[in-house]
């Protein structure tokens, strides 16, 4: 019910809409829920609305954070006898 | 896709889950409840449970609106639609939630009512648009991600003029039911529900933010990780709370920044209070009457209140007898529990609503995990 994904804007239209592109294919959305979206950004789409931008610098800090804790596990799993 | 791939690394997810490993302490044991059923969903799916230790207990939370939805409220859809002529347009998720009678949304739709399955408010505006000589009401359900754009609709219906457009509104709260798990007995006198932290929302959290949990933390001392819908970002956040139990801390963390901040969605917030307010009580399936748990439409936009348009009241209804969704919801039981489970109810033929919607437990465990109990 609470399913969202991101998706990239490549068009901001008139009356808070935009076109996203979900991997190939595009389709309007909303704006009345989110303020300032500009064309490149990644914004969560539910049910037709735009909920919230992405982040993508806090998105590279997750990811890398995953990579490094994901090392330490591999080097304790290695450790482990 | 962009930033969906990436955090369902199969590897990296090995490499997390070895961690979890090394972290948890002998002896130990550590119960966390998933509240929502978009991380339940991940959790079965993606076969997290098998990667955890065997202290590590994932315990399945009531945050499946479909799930959560009582037979009364469905059966004020099939009302409108069978004995008042309207248009009911819906999400496709209430469709089959069983209903009295026998009836679902869907075998109204058979039997002649006019029900019509929408992805978008936006669409039901049009059919509204669309259809002027005909009643339209859209069946709002969902907690705090589905809100705003139910929200947008009425405002949009008022300014256009739209005038046969209604809403039957059954939108709850999530940290109302947080609350209530809680305060439930089972958690807090008797212990037969042991809570050590919560993932919490990914997408209700975008909207209101990280700041409601942070009474949870202090108040109850329980741990409350924000937690994004993929396998990677429920993993990180089983460790994360893994530390905060061993360093004995109880914080709210957001392992989802990058798109929930600490006071969410403002915008959305606002447009929701202008539009809705509290209910004094609200059923729900498993919980049972929640005070202030839901929202109503304000007297301001009464008019586009199916409740108040059609006079319908609300008529408590017991569920089957033989389903445990109750329990379930609450995280008493497991899905396997239930004698009906994988028997009579399946997703073919829910008996229970938690058998209705992919994010309910027991359709999870039956879509995923079924065949793991035979061993």
């Amino acid at each position: 019910m609470c399913l969202a994904i991101p998706v990239k804007v490549v068009e901001v239209g008139a009356g808070d809409t935009a076109i996203v592109d979900l991997g190939g294919v595009k389709k309007e959305i909303s704006l009345a829920l989110l303020a300032d979206v500009q064309v490149g950004d990644y914004v969560i789409l539910h049910v037709g609305y735009a909920l919230t931008k992405l982040d993508p610098e806090e998105a590279e800090k997750t990811l890398a954070l995953f990579a490094e804790l994901a090392e330490a596990g591999a080097l304790g799993a290695t450790a482990a006898p | 896709m962009k930033y969906i791939d990436e955090f369902r690394d199969g590897e990296l997810a090995k490499n997390l889950a070895a961690s979890i490993r090394a972290e948890v302490e002998p002896g130990r044991s550590y119960s966390f409840m998933e509240f929502c059923g978009g991380h339940t969903h991940a959790i079965s799916r993606y076969g997290l449970t098998d990667l955890l230790p065997p202290a590590v207990h994932m315990v399945h939370g009531p945050g499946c609106p479909v799930c959560v939805l009582p037979i009364g409220r469905v059966d004020m859809a099939i009302d409108l639609a069978l004995n008042h002529g309207v248009i009911l347009c819906t999400y496709g998720d209430t469709l089959r939630i069983p209903a009295s009678d026998g009836l679902s949304l869907m075998k109204a739709k058979a039997g002649g009512g006019d029900v019509r399955m929408v992805y978008s408010t936006i669409d039901a505006l049009q059919i509204a648009r669309d259809n002027p000589e005909r009643e339209v009401v859209f069946f709002a359900i969902g907690f705090e991600t589905t809100t705003p754009p139910t929200a947008v609709a009425i405002q949009q219906a008022e300014a256009e003029g739209l005038s046969n457009f209604s809403v039957l509104c059954c939108h709850v709260l999530t940290p109302s039911a947080i609350s209530n798990i809680l305060e439930s007995p089972e958690v807090r006198q008797w212990g037969t529900v042991p809570l050590d932290g919560f993932i919490g929302p990914a997408h209700v959290s975008t909207v209101i933010g990280s700041r409601p949990y942070e009474f949870f933390a202090e108040e109850y001392r329980k741990p409350v990780v924000i937690a994004g819908f993929e396998p990677l970002d429920v993993m990180q956040a089983i460790l994360m709370l893994v530390r905060q139990v061993n360093e004995g801390r109880a914080e709210v963390e957001n392992e989802f920044s990058r798109a929930v901040s600490r006071d969410g969605n403002l915008k959305a917030q606002d447009r929701v209070a202008e539009v809705f307010e509290l209910r004094r009580e609200f059923e729900w399936r498993g919980l049972s009457v929640v005070p202030y748990s839901a929202l109503k439409i304000r007297h301001k936009y009464a008019a586009f209140d199916a409740e108040r348009r059609f006079k319908l009241d609300y008529r408590s209804v017991p569920d089957n007898k033989a389903c445990d969704c109750g329990a379930i919801l609450r995280g008493v039981k497991k899905p396997q529990d239930c004698k009906l489970f994988g028997t009579v109810c399946t997703p073919e033929n829910p008996i229970g609503s938690c058998m209705v919607s992919s994010e309910g437990a027991c359709a999870a465990h039956y879509s995923y995990g079924r065949y793991k109990d035979m061993h």
